[in-house]
């Protein structure tokens, strides 16, 4: 079974920023939901492949891209 | 018919234009972010990749301080508003619309200071007035890009230069030069510009933005409004971060891509090249005005630093007369009178009566100027 991260951004146009390039870099991510057990924020967060998750994180940090918080699921 | 009132808005739209907004409107549908179904994901996507294209347009490198407004009213107040605190000194050129005019005599009222620089009667800037005027107190500079009287250009980099050198910032309001001419934040040293998606952009009314420098500190600037945002939705107050800050309430997503679709529209086209051909229909119209008796053409004289507006007063016609006979007997539409720039009218010399403006624009023909010439040329003679 595929393990999953999530990643909290604090605006939608972060979100939409960080999936544009991640796909760009080849990563499988999704936008989804805010899962409501993480925050009780109304927009979406960025769905990844856990397993890419050191990839991820250098594409956002080299970006520049301000994230919230990054959790296991 | 012949349009010739592109400064007011832009008209016919590219069919690009009007085929982006029924598109989204159909396939991405959703409230932005707001709720993260497909079709609001769809319709955050959609403004994302605006925000980008816009960002790239006028060359700052953070998509995020490209911020969405009705128009460029909404983007100058933005910044006066939330910017701007009794006792604050702000420095600003005589041609100003009331776009600026308005919201700075009101804050003058609650002690902002205020210091109005005289442009020649060309329109022109004074380089060593404004120079003098800028002074360490000074808080903001505030420049029309270009006169949406007469269409003299004022010189935004070196005021720039001024502008920072004494530790000012500088708001330019782009709403007439935005996709008529190429214009590149980090060349000229733009802190805020703000720009009005239904004229030089090709996208409708309704839609326009406020695109911040990647330099400056927004901490300093207020929102003028609060509210829903999509995001950190636990807390009551405003989020701090871009472009949430100052983006509160369900966005005109139609309005955004209509606006998208415009700005590739001239992208595609290259703005050089409907910037050449605008100038070529100015030129003509400028010559064949200024050959006729008792006719006076308002404007610097060098086409470089010229938009496509063509100003002029009759000795022997009232300009509303002259307006009115172009719609009725030629099907010819200009716009007269005073172009909510009272200010620039009384720069010129032409307050109260007015001018008759012409403002070709990208769908323009040479054609349509040959046969506006010959009825102006009836009209003053009849
Ligand atoms: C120079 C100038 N500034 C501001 C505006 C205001 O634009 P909008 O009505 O789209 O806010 C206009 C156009 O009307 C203009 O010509």
């Amino acid at each position: 079974m595929t393990e999953y991260g999530v990643i909290l951004f604090y605006t939608t146009s972060s979100a939409m920023r960080a999936e544009k390039l991640l796909v760009a870099e080849g990563c499988s991510v999704k936008l989804i939901p805010v899962p409501r057990h993480l925050s009780s924020d109304c927009g979406v967060a960025l769905r990844f492949n856990w397993q890419q998750q050191e990839k991820v994180k250098s594409v956002l940090d080299q970006a520049q891209v301000e994230v919230d918080a990054i959790h296991q699921l | 018919m012949i349009y010739l009132d592109n400064a007011a808005t832009s008209w016919p739209k590219p069919p690009e234009v009007l085929k982006a907004m029924v598109d989204v409107l159909q396939h991405a549908g959703g409230n932005p972010g707001r709720s993260g179904h497909r079709l609001s994901i769809e319709a955050a996507r959609v403004i994302y990749n605006a925000r980008e294209d816009i960002a790239r347009f006028f060359n700052i490198g953070d998509p995020s301080r490209v911020i969405f407004t009705s128009n460029a009213t909404h983007a100058i107040n933005l910044v006066l508003q939330g910017l701007l605190k009794p006792g604050d000194r702000v420095v600003t050129s005589s041609i100003e619309h009331n776009a600026v005019m308005r919201p700075l005599r009101s804050l003058e009222k609650q002690g902002l200071i205020l210091h109005t620089v005289p442009c020649a009667p060309d329109g022109m800037l004074d380089m060593r007035s404004i120079a003098a005027a800028i002074d360490s107190h000074t808080r903001l500079v505030v420049l029309i890009h270009a006169s949406n009287v007469m269409g003299t250009m004022l010189p935004v980099a070196e005021v720039a230069h001024l502008a920072h050198h004494a530790g000012a910032l500088l708001l330019v309001d782009a709403a007439q030069t935005a996709g008529a001419v190429p214009i590149d934040m980090k060349a000229g040293r733009i802190d805020f510009l703000a720009f009005t998606g239904h004229k030089g952009l090709q996208g409708p009314p309704g839609i326009g933005g406020l695109v911040i420098g990647d330099h400056v500190d927004t901490s300093q600037v207020e929102p003028l409004m609060r509210g829903g945002t999509g995001s950190q939705s636990e807390l009551e107050l405003q989020p701090e971060s871009l472009p949430d800050k100052f983006e509160s309430g369900t966005p005109n997503i139609a309005g955004i891509a209509g606006l998208h679709a415009g700005i590739r529209w001239l992208m595609d086209r290259g703005i050089h090249i409907i910037r050449e051909h605008e100038l070529e229909l100015t030129r003509n119209l400028i010559n064949g005005l200024s050959s006729m008796p008792g006719i006076k053409v308002y404007g610097t004289s060098d086409l470089e630093r010229r938009t496509a507006i063509i100003s002029f007063t009759a000795n022997n016609k009232e300009v509303s007369e002259i307006g009115l006979k172009l719609d009725d007997d030629y099907g010819i539409l200009v716009r007269v009178g005073l172009h909510c720039a009272p200010a620039a009218h009384r720069t010129i010399g032409t307050f109260p009566g007015g001018t008759v403006r012409l403002a070709p624009g990208a769908f323009t023909t040479m054609d349509d100027v040959n046969k506006t010439i010959w009825a102006i040329e009836q009209i003053i003679a009849s």
